[in-house]
């Protein structure tokens, strides 16, 4: 919302200066996004008179113009068609900054004429497009005088942002209005002087909703002119208008906008010659209906919206945008002018559902002051007579004005309560008078019966009273107090739960991975490759592009995405992770919090110690148990499957579970996958389902299991056992621990090999078994018993022999 | 003697001459040997009587301690020679990098979440979570925005299709549905902070579809607004580490409290660079208000007993202002290079006690 100060000081009595002006409209909630003071750009710009204007002698198309600027005459060389002989022009001089090109005028020679500064266009004053010549002002403007003060530019525009509830404030008078409650000078009288008609007006208002709906509109109000002159508006108001960026158009179509802009109540003008059958009729439009609007697109109707129509069909949108057929022009004389209410959700839903935005519009669906049909009829027929002249007729209303009066009770104690300062009761019941509520005493003592004015269609209750007392009387003056501390030690902000979420980020960091943080959400093709098509209740209805259009089932897709990014910077080895949600389906349970991380390319760099090698499922593996065991997972119970989803290598991958849990998945992405990504590879990854990790039992203190350290030798011995193929390396493992619960503390796997010697389809595993006596130091015959039951256990669990 | 004194002084002398270890053995073995010449000595001690016999034993064990001693000496001088040989011939060149290792870092999300759970955490509060796919009555039907309202319209709403009861299913637009899931299913008093993900379709310089938002509430009997200005303010100077930030409370509007402020931080921007701290200029950085007696009444709260505050704020908005960071877009496009530079040491968790900048 834009006016300027001498805008504002039309309704608003002060003494005030800009600057206070403006830091009181954001104290009281009327948020300053900009002060423009366009006089100081402007400052150097004076008017200056042409005394001759002669062709260049070195130039087809320049002219040697001696300038008087009124304290001395110069020469200037100008290029402008137009600049000739005794015009009156802008003249900038050396030294000035020409706004519009952002060049420091220096004197300087043009083909040999020397030339001192320059006369300028609209567009090099930053003012308008207009640089087909120089501006060119009337004889009588005063030589030597500042241009912006000639213009009316020298008035500071003040641009406010204006919160949804504050409808009142779309027109200067409400703002002027808030000051004046805030203290800041008294609001000036409006003049709502009524003009009685000269006749009985040839156009009627009809209302046909069907029965129940009529408050699609509760009220119109309407009245004719005859014999009015539709030229230019007035100077001032052009001025105004232009500086809250509104085209002046005609004096009827000035008015209107003048009205909104200035009371912040929209009007509409019809030519009444052209409005046929002698009545505008306000109904729903019927489905199929089309309307040609003012701004010369045409828009297909349904049954939701509200139009205004004659004998010959639709030709205004309510309390949107009027139509092409009945506007007015340069030759209307005969003006049906209208002044309605309209439902403002029907005013919302039509202009969103046409994407039809209007000043208008903005207005209506805020909620416009309820009892300004008549008192906005009255000031744009004192405007239209004054400026237009002609007669008007009496007015013409259809429905009546809606029930806006309700009282809501306020206890002055609430306003400390709530607001935590103490504004005298005086002072409190001043704030609400000013600002137009009235205010009942009740019997009980520091109880009030408040009454909103009709334009405070957002007051709904008492906390809505007790912010305008506060606002009004400012935050600045609320005291400052502690949040009381419940206990005199913080306690823990976050659950064991939650607090896996930083360990998983921090664990998985600390290994060299990077952290990513990606949308919510993905391609649906490339969804499809993590599950298959995306169901339709998981893509969204309105995305910004078709890159942003399904929730993501996993969050792999956008770590390959950002390492396809990464490759093309040329970093195509990396680590990434990302801990955040997947969705599977639309309810709660449908979202998955995942730990989930990829690497691509080489372990590392290419570097001396030749270290670097391809990544491989192990490495993802190794991200896994790592992430599992810091989480407190059991890591010693779960078991490896091969099954894990087909966006990974078949028989590259697996999964980690306990019992029919599964927690993660993890191994090599699939090359089809790779290739929607056009990644090289290799590239492994993985996913944690980190709600699926059973919490630690909760137990009571913070006491550690008892920790007996054995005080004998630990024994190791190695076993190499030839079996087949398909044998999985972790059966052998298991089966070696089974084999003596106590003694064996540890069993890895040192080395894997397969030979022709060993038979086709066969390999060998090497394994380390680490013995741990408990209570004596184990003799020969103690290892010779328990290798023996190792190697059977082995055997038996695997169908392979020892190795020997 | 004289006979002893000229053995100890020959075979000190060979002591000397030993060139390596090897010689030195050598000498050891043919003056302490099994057939040694000191050894050989003392085995015809045995042919001495009484006072002799002790006399000459004396004698020849001096000789043979200081022999031993020269060769325990020459061995060590000899085995120290032979160390510093080899160890010179291990050079290694020390300017080489070490090996490569990966080094992770912690998104400024994740950091700023960790700082805002710390400063909080402190004041009592504790983390709350909801869906990020919402209905329509916790995104907006609760929190008073009705279907039409003009508030909503700003909200610029991703939607999903209508769940099969009707209900109208939304990404989250703001964290605030939290604060309406908590009060469903708690009894004040509640404290709580709710991070998480929300969504607006908008997609430009200054604005991501996706971005994260730190939402806050408060309620109890007694809570306000003197109390949501301290707690505000106290959290403003935490987090950006300005003991005397200036915060300034403004009256703006959401439909969801009422009444309600912006708070805006002191800055100043001399010369293009945007400073924090007192200055002549303000900043907006978060929303705040007393909930709505509707909103409480929506979640079955008695709003004549109970009263408090809530607040929100851009994660990535105050990260941005705190480190520096110039473009939003930037924080989703997980360049590594980006990352890098703007990330955080995994095991640089941030605590009130530790210090909350990095």
């Amino acid at each position: 919302m834009k006016f300027t100060l001498s805008w504002l000081k039309e309704h608003l009595d002060t003494s005030a200066s800009l600057d206070e002006i403006v830091r009181m409209l954001s104290m009281i909630g009327l948020e300053v996004e900009g002060v423009e003071d366009r006089s100081a750009a402007l400052a150097p710009f004076t008017i200056a008179h042409v005394v001759s204007a002669e062709q260049h002698p070195d130039a087809d198309r320049l002219r040697v113009c001696k300038v008087d600027t009124g304290t001395e005459i110069v020469q200037v060389v100008c290029g402008a068609p137009n600049a000739r002989t005794g015009m009156k022009g802008v003249f900038a001089p050396v030294g000035s900054h020409v706004p519009g090109t952002g060049i420091d005028l220096k004197k300087g020679t043009i083909r040999g004429q020397e030339s001192n500064g320059m006369l300028v266009s609209e567009r090099e004053l930053g003012l308008s497009d207009e640089h087909d010549g120089i501006i060119e002002l009337p004889a009588d403007a005063p030589l030597g005088l500042a241009f912006a003060k000639y213009a009316g530019l020298d008035d500071p525009l003040i641009d406010i942002a204006i919160t949804p509830n504050r409808a009142d404030c779309l027109g200067v008078r409400g703002v002027a209005r808030d000051l004046a409650a805030a203290g800041l000078g008294t609001l000036r009288p409006l003049d709502t002087s009524k003009r009685n008609g000269s006749y009985e007006s040839p156009i009627v208002w009809r209302r046909d909703f069907p029965a129940g709906q009529e408050s699609a509109c509760p009220i119109v109000v309407g009245r004719h002119f005859r014999n009015v002159k539709n030229g230019p508006s007035p100077k001032w108001m052009q001025a105004r208008l232009k500086a809250v960026g509104l085209r002046p158009i005609s004096a009827l179509v000035d008015i209107t906008n003048y009205v909104m802009m200035d009371l912040g109540r929209p009007l509409h003008v019809y030519d009444a010659h052209k409005i046929e059958g002698g009545h505008m009729t306000i109904r729903l439009a019927r489905d199929g209906e089309t309307f040609h609007a003012l701004n010369g697109k045409e828009y297909d109707l349904d049954a939701e919206m509200i139009v205004l129509g004659d004998d010959h069909g639709v030709d205004d949108l309510a309390g949107v945008m009027g139509g092409e057929r009945t506007g007015v022009s340069e030759g209307t004389t005969e003006v049906f002018l209208e002044t309605a209410l309209f439902d403002p959700i029907r005013v919302a839903i039509t202009g969103r559902k046409l994407g039809l935005l209007s000043d208008a519009r903005y207005r209506f669906e805020r909620g416009l002051d309820q009892t300004s049909p008549y008192w906005g009829t009255d000031i744009a027929t004192r405007l239209i007579l004054e400026i237009c002249g002609g007669a008007c007729s009496d007015i013409v209303v259809e429905g009546t004005e809606p029930e806006w009066q309700r009282s809501y009770t306020l206890r002055i104690a609430r306003i400390a309560e709530l607001g935590g300062v103490a504004v005298k009761e005086g002072e409190s019941i001043r704030i609400l008078q000013t600002l137009g509520f009235e205010v009942a005493t009740t019997e009980t003592t520091g109880t009030y019966s408040v009454t909103p004015p009709p334009w405070r269609g957002d007051i709904i209750g008492e906390a809505d009273l007790v912010e305008e007392v506060l606002r009004i009387h400012g935050y600045d003056n609320i005291p400052v107090v502690p949040l009381p501390r419940e206990t005199s030690m913080p306690q823990p902000a976050i659950t064991p739960a939650q607090r896996r979420v930083p360990l998983a980020k921090r664990l998985l960091a600390a290994r060299g991975l990077v952290e990513a943080v990606t949308f919510s959400f993905m391609p649906s093709g490339q969804a499809a490759l993590f599950g298959g098509p995306v169901p339709a209740e998981m893509r969204l209805s309105n995305p910004i592009s078709s890159d942003l259009d399904a929730m993501r089932p996993s969050i792999l897709g956008n770590l390959l995405a950002a390492a396809q990014r990464n490759a093309n910077q040329g970093y195509p080895d990396l680590a990434l992770f990302e801990v955040g949600p997947q969705f599977a389906d639309p309810t709660p349970k449908g979202q998955s919090a995942m730990a989930t991380g990829i690497r691509a390319g080489r372990t590392a760099p290419r570097d001396w110690s030749k270290q670097q090698r391809p990544v491989d499922a192990f490495d993802a593996k190794g991200d896994l148990l790592a992430l599992l065991e810091a989480l407190g997972a059991p890591t010693a119970n779960l078991q490896v499957s091969t099954d894990a989803p087909d966006w990974y290598h078949p028989g590259r991958s697996g999964c980690l579970r306990l019992g029919p849990n599964v927690l993660a998945s993890f191994g090599e992405l699939h090359p089809r996958v790779l290739a929607a990504y056009d990644l090289k590879g290799p590239v492994v990854g993985f996913e944690l389902f980190l709600d699926r990790v059973p919490m630690a039992k909760a137990k009571k203190g913070s006491t550690k299991p008892f920790l007996k350290l054995s005080p004998f030798q630990p024994v190791e011995r190695d076993f190499a056992f030839v079996v087949e193929d398909s044998v999985a390396a972790e059966q052998i493992v298991r089966a070696a621990k089974g084999a003596d619960k106590v003694l064996v503390s540890e069993v890895g796997v040192f080395d894997i090999y397969a030979g022709a010697n060993l038979g086709e389809g066969k390999k060998s595993v090497a394994i380390s078994v680490t013995l741990q006596p408990t209570d004596r130091t184990l003799t020969e015959e103690d290892i010779e018993a328990v290798s023996g039951k190792i190697v059977a256990q082995v055997e038996k669990a695997t169908g392979g022999s020892l190795r020997r | 003697m004289q006979d002893l004194n000229q053995l100890r002084d020959e075979l000190l002398a060979e002591v000397q001459g030993a060139g390596d270890l090897e010689a030195l053995d050598r000498t050891r073995v043919a003056a302490l040997g099994k057939k040694g010449r000191i050894t050989e000595l003392m085995k015809q001690l045995g042919a001495l009587d009484g006072e002799a016999r002790k006399e000459a034993g004396q004698a020849l064990n001096r000789v043979k301690d200081a022999v031993a001693e020269a060769l325990d000496q020459r061995k060590a001088g000899l085995a120290d020679v032979a160390l510093n040989t080899r160890l010179a011939a291990e050079r290694i060149d020390v300017s080489l990098p070490p090996r490569p290792e990966g080094r992770g870092v912690i998104h400024p999300i994740s950091q700023v979440l960790d700082e805002l759970v710390a400063i909080f955490g402190e004041m009592g509060f504790s983390v709350a979570e909801g869906p990020d796919i919402e209905d329509d009555f916790h995104n907006f039907g609760a929190l008073n925005i009705p279907p039409e309202h003009p508030a909503r319209q700003e909200h610029d709403t991703f939607y999903l299709p209508d769940r099969a009861d009707g209900a109208k299913m939304v990404l989250r637009t703001h964290t605030s549905p939290v604060q309406i899931r908590t009060m469903q299913k708690t009894t004040p008093p509640i404290r709580i902070i709710a991070p998480g993900r929300t969504y607006r379709s908008d997609h430009d310089a200054t604005h991501s579809p996706m971005f994260h938002q730190v939402e806050g509430l408060v309620i109890d009997e007694k809570t306000h607004m003197g109390h949501l200005k301290g707690c505000l303010i106290e959290f403003c100077r935490a987090f950006f580490g300005v003991d005397d930030l200036p915060v300034r409370f403004r009256p703006s509007y959401f439909p969801f409290t009422e009444p309600s402020a912006e708070v805006d931080i002191g800055c100043t921007r001399k010369g293009g660079e945007l400073t924090i701290g007192a200055g002549d200029d303000w900043l907006e950085i978060l929303g705040s208000g007393m909930v709505h007696p509707r909103v409480l009444e929506n979640c079955g709260i008695d709003s004549t007993k109970y009263q408090g505050f809530a607040f929100g704020m851009g994660i990535e908005r105050i990260a941005m202002l705190k480190y520096g960071i110039p473009d939003l877009r930037t924080f989703y496009d997980s360049d590594l290079r980006w990352l890098k530079h703007y990330g955080f040491v995994p095991l640089d968790v941030p605590t009130l006690t530790g210090g909350l900048a990095r």
